[in-house]
């Protein structure tokens, strides 16, 4: 089953290249399509960038949450959308779709495939997202007091300030940056921003985070296939070649963590190997401003390295795809020859909670390079 | 590319009850991992990561409950991977687990499966609300029913067969101290007159509601090794998807079964299942789906499982043993109903499998099905390494 690549001899992995990313344009509702209609023509888009038809794909894995679509077994529907037939080799996580991504990556490791269609969606509109979050935390201690996403982010976000690492100006400057940046891409849902001084003037949503800290709510689907050695190059002239990924998860309560660290981040990108070199931009799964502070300093990302020039989770944030957009916007930059290396970060949990790293590599004799 | 060994050399689970009250969902969990380790003289120190696999989250209440689970099962500062497949999720989730180790990813992985039913009322977390179904069925027993019959009018079986599989596999249970129902008093005459809950299926031919959990700790070469009681060694894995509904799907025979057992024996070079496969633990939810998927799984030709059935060939001390565990007949936390289903054959290759022990058992296949009959994970594994 194996293709024609060659082995790579120190860790005996396999070449592996994200070769197609498609998107939906994120909206705050969707409210006449189902999950299955808003991932469809995504999963059409994906397919057509490679030529590739569903049964011609080695391994399929998904990643969406049945909290969010409000019934039990909601990936049955999107897999019915897929096609599976003839039956397919298949799999899913309950997890946003940049570990459905890293399934797939292990799954072309063992050789049994040699490409791979991810995809996850999520429609926050029909309930209320900050509270079906709530659901996601310790079921005896922490989920009784329904602590919502913001107020938990707020919290991070004030330890943050308070250690000295960032002031509420700078998170302005960061909400302001992600949405002017926004504006190039089409399927952002917030384009453009107010300057800082306007942002500053407005109140707080939980004090210290104001509205423009927070991400939007959105509805909106992603679709990746991944390919390894000969098959990758075969479909696409500039693969982006995944150098590297690994993913960590901390301690849950929040309590027990410093918030205003990452280490989770740290080992993920340490294992990656994201400090062999430096990058040219880096697309960062930080739904909240201060967040990106966070990752940032867990990354050792200085000023000069470009953070979501996408826009980012604060300008789209579909929940359970906003991770694999990460991924697939870091190899759009490659694809499109304006980087050559990209770090690509998800994220899942209350507070960063839990996090994946993946190192983007680009063509000009990188493959067999670094790593 | 060729794959790295893969090696079982823990398992651990709970006894399954209808409602463990006396722990938290972390303290289920870690029971069966603590056990798991405890079987493979391993520490948490040894674990490289952990994957965690249940059946939708509403049967809990806890959205992606891995996330608040990452302590009780010692996975802080490692990877976690939270697998979702339905009904099949307790294979998958040993399926993904094993791929780290085959690919080279990982050293040694942590796989937990569970299911706290008692937290709410699994028939009716399973029967779908409007908009996304009409009311026409209560549970996964209602959705199943129509397809037994159908096997029935296929193949011309009698009203007993059913009764005779369910029967045993609550025969067997008496002999495995994990299992949730020890019905000491059962008798066929009992099988037989039980409720009809959903037409043909009586309420002795139906798999209890159960909390429990499975573990199991994979590994590669240097660990099996290093293991002090006896590997069982993965020969092959695979899962395969169908959709749920489409004109010309077989309900009673899918196709996305035969060709993940195809693939799977394919794997592990198996020509003959029958002949080459000495005990199987098979997802029989239902008693009329062993026969169903002995035909299915290559085991009888189509039209001939329940004759094997009738034959006493799948009891005990049949020549080929089906759920000498009880199988889910007798337990089913159902997330984790598929990993027990995988780690009762590992018992069974490692010769650990106690007083349900299958004499011999050099290659034990284990089967996992959830959906609408269209997601199918198995594995087999052996006793011997495999020599490819």
């Amino acid at each position: 089953m194996s293709g024609t690549d060659h082995l790579d001899a120190p860790t005996g992995l396999r070449d592996v290249a994200v070769v197609a990313f498609a998107q939906s344009s994120h909206t705050r509702r969707t409210d006449q399509l189902s999950e299955v209609e808003l991932l469809m023509p995504v999963l059409h888009d994906v397919l057509k960038q490679t030529g590739l038809t569903a049964n011609r794909i080695g391994f399929t894995c998904s990643g969406s949450s049945d909290y969010l679509a409000g019934r039990a077994f909601s990936f049955t529907m999107a897999l019915d959308g897929v096609g599976a037939w003839p039956p397919i080799s298949e799999s899913h996580v309950e997890m946003d779709g940049a570990w459905a991504l890293y399934e797939a990556w292990v799954k072309l490791q063992t050789g049994e495939a040699d490409t791979a269609l991810v995809y996850s969606y999520g429609k926050s509109s029909p309930g209320s997202v900050r509270d079906v979050l709530t659901r996601q935390l310790d079921p005896y201690t922490l989920a009784p007091l329904w602590p919502d996403s913001v107020a938990l982010a707020a919290l991070q976000a004030r330890a943050l300030i308070d250690a000295g690492h960032t002031d509420e100006r700078r998170l302005a400057e960061t909400a302001v940056r992600s949405r002017r940046a926004a504006t190039a891409n089409p399927h952002a849902q917030l384009r453009g921003s107010a300057d800082v001084e306007e942002l500053l003037r407005q109140p707080y949503e939980v004090e210290p985070l104001r509205r423009h800290d927070c991400p939007p709510i959105s509805d909106g689907a992603a679709a990746v296939i991944l390919a390894a050695g000969d098959s990758a190059r075969a479909l696409h002239v500039n693969p982006a070649w995944i150098r590297g990924i690994d993913h960590r998860i901390e301690a849950h309560q929040p309590g027990v963590r410093d918030l205003t660290e990452s280490p989770s981040t740290r080992l993920a990108a340490t294992a990656a190997g994201a400090f062999d070199a430096p990058f040219d931009a880096a697309e960062l799964h930080a739904p909240f401003t201060a967040q990106e502070i966070v990752l940032r300093r867990a990354l050792d990302l200085g000023d000069g390295v470009p953070v979501n020039p996408s826009g980012g989770p604060l300008a789209a944030n579909p929940v359970m795809a906003a991770g694999l957009i990460r991924i697939g916007e870091a190899a759009a930059l490659i694809h499109r020859g304006e980087a050559r290396r990209v770090l690509a970060h998800a994220t899942s949990g209350p507070c960063l909670q839990q996090n994946l790293v993946a190192v983007l590599e680009g063509a000009a004799g990188t493959e067999g390079g670094a790593r | 590319m060729s794959k790295q060994p893969v090696a079982v050399v823990g398992v651990g689970q709970t006894r399954h009850v209808a409602a463990r009250q006396d722990v938290s969902i972390a303290g289920l969990v870690r029971e069966a991992a603590v056990r798991a380790l405890e079987d493979a003289e391993l520490g948490w120190s040894d674990i490289d990561a952990v994957v965690i696999g249940k059946a939708p989250d509403f049967f809990e209440g806890v959205m992606m409950p891995e996330l608040y689970l990452a302590e009780a099962l010692g996975a802080v500062g490692k990877p976690m991977l939270r697998v979702h497949t339905a009904g099949s999720v307790g294979g998958s989730t040993a399926l993904v687990a094993s791929n780290l180790v085959a690919a080279g990813v990982h050293g040694t992985v942590l796989t937990v499966a569970f299911e706290k039913q008692s937290e709410s009322n699994a028939m009716w977390g399973l029967s779908l609300p409007i908009p996304f179904q009409q009311p026409l069925t209560a549970g996964a027993g209602g959705f199943f029913a129509p397809h037994v019959r159908a096997y029935m009018r296929r193949t011309g079986a009698p009203d007993t067969v059913g009764s005779l599989v369910a029967f045993k596999d609550r025969r067997n249970a008496l002999k495995n101290p994990y299992a949730h129902l020890h019905e000491h008093d059962l008798t066929l005459e009992k099988v037989q007159s039980s409720p009809m809950l959903w037409d043909p299926i009586r309420y002795s031919e139906t798999c209890p509601s159960s909390d429990g959990a499975c573990a199991l700790v994979l590994t590669g070469e240097r660990g099996a090794a290093r293991a002090p009681r006896p590997p069982a060694w993965v020969h092959g894995g695979a899962m395969r998807s169908e959709p749920t509904i489409f004109a010309g799907k077989d309900y009673v025979s899918p196709q996305a079964g035969r060709d993940c057992a195809a693939d799977v024996y394919r794997q592990a070079g198996v020509t003959d299942p029958r002949g080459q496969i000495d005990a199987v633990e098979m997802y029989v939810p239902f008693s009329w789906y062993e026969p169903m998927w002995l035909e299915n799984l290559g085991f009888a030709d189509e039209g001939e499982g329940w004759k094997l059935v009738e034959a006493g060939v799948t009891e005990m001390d049949g020549d080929l043993p089906v759920n000498p565990s009880g199988g889910v007949l007798s337990s089913n936390p159902i997330g984790a109903s598929g990993m027990i289903r995988f780690a009762e054959a590992a018992l069974q290759v490692r010769g650990l499998a106690g007083e349900h022990q299958i004499h011999g058992a050099r290659r034990a296949l284990g089967h996992a099905y959830g959906g609408g009959a269209q997601f199918f994970s198995m594995w087999l594994v052996g006793s011997e390494r495999p020599d490819h």
